[in-house]
């Protein structure tokens, strides 16, 4: 079945194009897989993705004050849930596109071990974190440091991003020495594109699902229904997987 | 108010002040000298000291970033100092709020010492006063518009800073925590309540601080005079 639509899909969007536009609104984390996505849609379908990336709490405030985003790609499932629940989308189109993992990293070579021992060593200054109110990413951190035991001593390191995209800003840049940021902002292919790192085991944090949905706005463009549809599809399914994420 | 929004006021007053105070001591040799130079420089002096006003905070504060980080030039001669890096620091937040504020302190300065002219200084000279005499018994006291609006213009635009707090701050409690950082916490987590309190705050303070400027000191607006 998922081969078969995957042959057809862009023979049916093809037969119903005119080719539209969709404004999609795309959580920081997800930034690299889903400019790479966004471009094979538009060779497949016509359709072409307009992106906007940021954190999933600004998205929502400004969903909710009348953004015209027609796509939410959000880093949690809760948001989407909640702009469902106050009729900010069209039912029934929430479903999980990725499932994060989260990954302890540092810029430089051979600084993070890879069982994370360096978090109980401590000789760092600089901790990076997204701000846990806010960022699941920085949730899934707290609550792995906290089952490691280890919360209470390197909470007065912890430096903070306000999204996911500065957390590693921040350790890239050395201004902290290591972070935990996204798997998917570090590696590409099965590896690390640069420094070190520690992928933390799924078992440490409830997973990180993150949810997409057609927003109200989006509900009679078709576009919008052609890019979720895409996102199940098995070409983009594999490129979510090459960053990193789980499905 | 709880603990948090406290701190952040109390932090963000504390940036303000030492930022208006540095900026003093530093806008005024610089706008005096703007003001009073004949030299080829000025041009490109006037034009690096105006730069905050039209870029982006983020593009500053991304330079900034990488500038004060290990590897830049202004990391690198802090850490040969034994001082370690300043993101993340409140003397970080300090030097960045300087170069941010300063031509909201200079401007001002430098407008209300070329209205003095030139008479003034020529009277105190044939009186026999030297010219650190005359700077300050003379340039001074009539320019005194110039400095109440570059130091509530300075205090006021450090208050409200947001961009460049942002990314250098790393978000600390009682560090680098300010109030505008914290509302945009606040809203991020959709505790809008919360938000209202301090950007409601935010706007009756500014408010007051600009009708303290226009009341005033209405020709000095600005840094520019009609």
């Amino acid at each position: 079945m998922k081969r078969f639509s995957l042959l057809l899909a862009p023979l049916l969007f093809a037969a119903s194009a005119h080719a539209g536009e969709v404004s999609v609104a795309v959580a920081a984390n997800f930034t690299a897989p889903m400019q790479k996505i966004a471009a094979e849609f538009e060779k497949d379908t016509g359709h072409k993705a307009q992106l906007a990336f940021g954190a999933t709490g600004k998205f929502y405030a400004q969903i909710a004050n009348g953004a015209p985003f027609e796509v939410l790609l959000a880093a949690d499932d809760e948001t989407p849930a909640r702009l469902e629940r106050e009729q900010l989308a069209a039912p029934g189109t929430r479903f999980t596109y990725a499932i994060g993992r989260l990954v302890l990293w540092s810029a430089r070579d051979g600084y993070v071990d890879g069982r994370g021992e360096v978090l109980k060593k401590a000789d760092f200054k600089h901790l990076a974190v997204a701000n846990p109110k806010t960022a699941p990413y920085g949730a899934a951190a707290v609550e792995a440091l906290q089952k490691l035991g280890l919360l209470e001593t390197v909470q007065l390191r912890f430096v903070q991003g306000e999204n996911i995209a500065q957390t590693y800003q921040f350790v890239a840049t050395g201004n902290a020495e290591l972070g935990f940021v996204a798997l998917s902002q570090v590696h590409k292919d099965g590896k690390l594109t640069a420094g070190s790192g520690w992928v933390v085991p799924a078992s440490l944090h409830a997973p990180i699902r993150q949810d997409a949905l057609t927003l109200a706005r989006g509900r009679h463009n078709p576009a919008a229904g052609a890019l979720l549809a895409y996102l199940k599809g098995d070409k983009a399914r594999s490129i979510i997987k090459s960053f990193g994420y789980e499905l | 108010m709880a603990a948090a929004e406290l701190a952040a006021v109390w932090l963000t007053l504390k940036l303000a002040g030492i930022v208006t105070a540095l900026l003093l001591v530093i806008g005024t040799p610089i706008a005096w000298w703007l003001a009073r130079t004949r030299s080829r420089l000025k041009g490109v002096i006037g034009a690096v000291v105006a730069l905050p006003l039209v870029l982006p905070p983020t593009v500053l504060g991304f330079y900034l970033l990488v500038a004060m980080g290990p590897n830049g030039p202004i990391g690198g001669l802090t850490q040969s100092l034994g001082l370690g890096t300043l993101p993340f620091t409140f003397a970080g937040l300090v030097i960045a709020s300087v170069f941010y504020s300063l031509p909201f302190v200079v401007q001002p300065l430098q407008n209300a010492f070329e209205a003095i002219g030139e008479r003034p200084l020529e009277v105190a000279a044939t009186l026999r006063a030297s010219p650190w005499d005359t700077f300050w018994s003379v340039a001074v006291p009539l320019a005194r518009p110039g400095f109440i609006s570059g130091a509530i213009l300075g205090f006021a635009h450090t208050v409200g800073e947001f961009g460049v707090v942002l990314m250098i701050g790393g978000n600390i409690p009682e560090k680098t925590r300010v109030v505008s950082v914290l509302i945009y916490d606040h809203v991020e987590a959709m505790e809008y309540t919360q938000a209202h309190v301090l950007a409601g705050g935010m706007v009756a303070f500014s408010f007051v601080v600009l009708l303290a400027l226009y009341t005033f000191n209405p020709q000095h607006l600005g840094g520019r005079r009609g």
